[in-house]
């Protein structure tokens, strides 16, 4: 079956980046808006992944990795962030915080699965 | 891959941001210590530099990550948002829309005015600091790091030891392994030493390490890059081991071991038993770590685990199993046969789909089954074969023959059954190519042949039956003689013209010897007689062909197995019949005309050869009406043919042979029988046996 992929992300241009990269390699997208709007809907329905972006309103990303690994079903789920390069600094405070890795924004769909792949099988 | 990706959607989005980060920046102007406010103005320039770069709006992304830059300060507190922040990031705003106004087919944006404005938000900055946090500083240094490599394949070690709770970050170790697997070729030892007993163990916590030893083109930082998110969570030890700084004593000495086993001055214990105390000074000594050691042990003992297990495998490739188990798993196999025409037959008459689809999966898997058992017991035939060399030697000699066996053949595989009882008269008519067959080296010699004969013994497979076949050069069958001696003997009546292939088969009559005189090899009062009951009892016939001078081959065909055949099954009245398909040529049909234009002969026309047929229906007494018109089964019985005229025929039927009593009516004309979906029982017909009888009571005169 396909594995499912969340993507959050508060700019619906990376959203639809992200989610027509990851359909064309055959998975499963469900996309959030923000933090809030993740958490809301993946305590909902579980997915495999999780892509997050870090700078979003209501809950940013860190918030919404946090949040989830508290969640037993995403105690173990990959959760990769979305930073940019001026970032450097909250990779750490992602990784302390649960996430599996990241991705450099700006990156080519091609980046992105080979990310994907590393951390989701 | 690629990935198509319409622009379209970033520019729609970023025109969007823009007016927003127009409303948030005159907001923020009012209440410029909002951090909502200044969140949101950071959040719209990141969107918009990070969209942008991706969608290959490099001009965009590359001027928005400075005022983004300034903004983050401002958000940290780092910088005051003043007025003068305002207009510039205002100006900023202004000079994205022309950029992307420019990229959609508008006027050149004012390239000078984004200079002014970066150079004014700069300015903003205390210090320098900017500048530590550009792009250029942040990208990896992969370039340097490389190593010059001289090409071609090297060889790593890596020592991957994951901490304990790896898992709490989403991160599968496995996953990294499998990358590393990609690199090249690999041999990966997982240690498992501090796996901990099962009652004190955290399934949630990793408590493997690996080592991989791996052989690539690829240069370190490709190993690297495999673990970047795990770099800080996990022990990582990347090292080249194939180049000459890198062999280190221990492999000097495991090659000069090698050499002295291989010059057979130690045995390979012997090295073992020093090699691995070696290790032990060596760590002594601080010359390897005993990582380093225990790995390679490790390494070796892997190694050896996996010869062993290829042994176990090729040990595996055949077992022994003692042939009566395998008997009852054919017969086992041929009980399933018939419940599973029995289940084909009821959900065929329940019209019950689902039902039929079970029965067709059941069918499936029971003729695969079948086959599977079947092939199990086949074996080459080319022991037995083999035999026969030994056989052929030692008769020869006794005889001052000069006879050489050949082969051919020999991995044609039969049942074992079948193999089993083809000894007996292979054996027979092997002595009587020798004794009868092959003439003496003076005999030869005289007649222009050379002095050593030859008997071939062949095999090959001919559809769902084995062909073997004895051939000699020797000196051939006399029809006229075999005819002369049949007269002689009563069995064939004086006026009664026979072919030369039907006096051939004489020989197989009982008591039917040709040998002028007695030897001590035959006419033991064993004929070929015994040889045509034990290929009979084999469902298998025998033809006999020769040249007079020339030489004799006698054609054993045989079934591939005896527990199950395909046959057809055919109908009169009530009563079901099976005749073997190998036999089976063709059904034609029979018409009341056909009947009256023959004059009650019983022959029928096929395509112009005439071929005689038996009424089942006469033979076995059975009562009802024949139909209209009635069906012919041609078959072809050794090398003539011959009709049997059936009511019906139904079809092909996989038929589990059921063996007889003795008390049957019919006994010798049936192989056995066979049990049917609906329970009912139908009889084998034993053709060759029947037409033999047939021609019997023919030639003695008897009506069937």
């Amino acid at each position: 079956m396909a594995k499912t992929i969340m993507t959050v992300d508060d700019s619906s241009s990376v959203r639809q980046m992200v989610s027509i990269t990851l359909k064309s390699a055959g998975y499963t997208v469900v996309e959030g808006v923000d933090g809030q709007d993740a958490l809301t809907k993946l305590k909902a329905s579980p997915v495999d992944m999780v892509i997050t972006d870090l700078n979003m309103p209501n809950m940013d990303g860190i918030t919404l990795i946090r949040n989830l690994r508290a969640l037993p079903a995403f105690k173990f789920t990959p959760i990769v962030m979305l930073t940019t390069e001026s970032q450097a600094s909250r990779k750490q405070e992602g990784k302390s915080a649960g996430a599996t890795g990241w991705i450099v924004k700006p990156f080519k769909p091609d980046q992105l699965l080979t990310v994907i792949k590393k951390v989701l099988r | 891959m690629s990935v198509e990706i319409d622009t379209s959607a970033f520019t729609e989005e970023a025109y969007e941001l823009l007016s927003e980060l127009e409303d948030s920046l005159l907001e923020l102007e009012e209440n410029p210590t909002d951090m909502d406010l200044i969140g949101r103005v950071f959040r719209a320039m990141h969107t918009i530099k990070g969209s942008g770069a991706m969608f290959g709006f490099d001009e965009v992304a590359e001027f928005t990550h400075d005022v983004e830059t300034v903004f983050d300060k401002a958000r940290e507190g780092a910088i005051p948002v003043t007025k003068e922040l305002i207009d510039l990031t205002l100006a900023a705003r202004d000079q994205i829309r022309s950029i992307l106004d420019e990229a959609g087919g508008g006027d050149p944006s004012d390239k000078d005015n984004a200079q002014r404005i970066i150079l004014g938000l700069r300015a903003l900055l205390p210090g320098s600091e900017t500048s530590s946090d550009s792009p250029a500083n942040e990208e990896p240094v992969l370039e340097d790091a490389e190593e010059e490599l001289e090409g071609g394949l090297h060889t790593f070690r890596i020592r991957f030891k994951p901490d304990a709770n790896i898992f709490m970050t989403g991160t599968n170790p496995l996953l990294l392994v499998e990358e590393i697997m990609e690199l090249g070729s690999t041999k990966i030892i997982g240690i498992s030493d501090s796996i901990p007993p099962l009652a004190e163990m955290d399934p949630e916590q990793c408590h493997t390490n690996w080592e991989v030893f791996l052989t690539t083109d690829q240069g370190e930082e490709a190993i690297k890059d495999v673990f970047i998110f795990v770099e800080d969570e996990c022990d990582l030890n990347i090292r080249r081991i194939d180049r000459e700084e890198d062999v280190d004593d221990q492999a000097d000495v495991k090659r000069l071991g090698d050499l002295l086993v291989e010059r057979g001055d130690i045995d390979k214990d012997t090295l073992e038993s020093i090699t691995n105390p070696l290790g032990d000074r060596l760590v002594q000594a601080g010359l390897v770590s005993k990582g380093q050691v225990d790995a390679a042990l490790t390494e070796q003992k892997v190694v050896k685990e996996k010869q062993a297990t290829n042994k176990v495998r090729e040990q595996a490739a055949s077992v022994r199993v003692p042939s009566d188990k395998l008997d009852q798993l054919v017969d086992l196999v041929g009980e399933l046969v018939t419940v599973q025409a029995r289940l084909n037959q009821t959900a065929h008459s329940e019209a019950n789909h689902d039902l039929q689809l079970i029965a067709e999966e059941v069918e499936r898997l029971t003729s695969e089954l079948r086959d599977n058992t079947m092939s199990i017991r086949m074996l080459a035939i080319g022991t037995t074969f083999n035999k026969f060399k030994r056989l052929v030697r030692d008769l020869s000699k006794e005889l001052g023959k000069q006879i050489e066996l050949t082969t051919s053949g020999a991995d044609t595989e039969l049942d074992k059954t079948v193999i089993d009882q083809l000894n007996d008269p292979l054996v027979h008519i092997i002595r009587n190519s020798i004794d009868h067959g092959v003439e003496g080296p003076e005999e030869r010699k005289a007649l222009g042949k050379e002095a050593a004969g030859t008997v071939h013994l062949s095999a090959e497979h001919s559809g769902a039956s084995v062909l073997i076949r004895i051939t000699d050069d020797g000196a051939g069958l006399d029809a006229n003689r075999l005819r002369t001696k049949a007269i002689e003997k009563g069995q064939l009546p004086a006026d009664l013209e026979i072919t030369d292939k039907e006096a051939y088969q004489l020989i197989f009559g009982a008591g039917f010897s040709t040998a002028a005189k007695i030897t001590n090899v035959s006419g033991r009062g064993v004929g070929m007689d015994v040889v045509r009951k034990s290929i009979d009892a084999l469902r298998g016939s025998v033809d006999v062909d020769s040249e007079l001078g020339k030489g004799t081959s006698i054609t054993l065909k045989l079934p591939l197995t005896l527990a199950i055949i395909e046959g057809l099954l055919v109908q009169i009245h009530d009563e079901y019949f099976v005749l073997p398909l190998a036999a089976v040529e063709e059904c034609v049909e029979l018409t009341r005309t056909d009947v009256a234009n023959t004059h009650g002969r019983q022959v029928i026309n096929v395509r112009g050869h005439i071929v005689p047929y038996i009424r089942l229906r006469e033979r076995f007494d059975i009562g009802g009406h024949p139909p209209d018109v009635e069906q012919i089964v041609i078959s072809e019985v050794e090398g003539q043919q011959m009709g049997f005229v059936v009511d019906h025929v139904i079809g092909q039927h996989q038929t589990v042979i059921k063996s007889l009593g003795k008390g049957f009516k019919h006994p010798d004309e049936f192989s056995g029988a066979t049990i049917l979906g609906d329970g009912t029982v139908a009889l084998i017909i034993d053709l060759s046996k029947m037409v033999r009888l047939a021609e019997r009571q023919e030639l003695t005169g008897t009506n069937g």
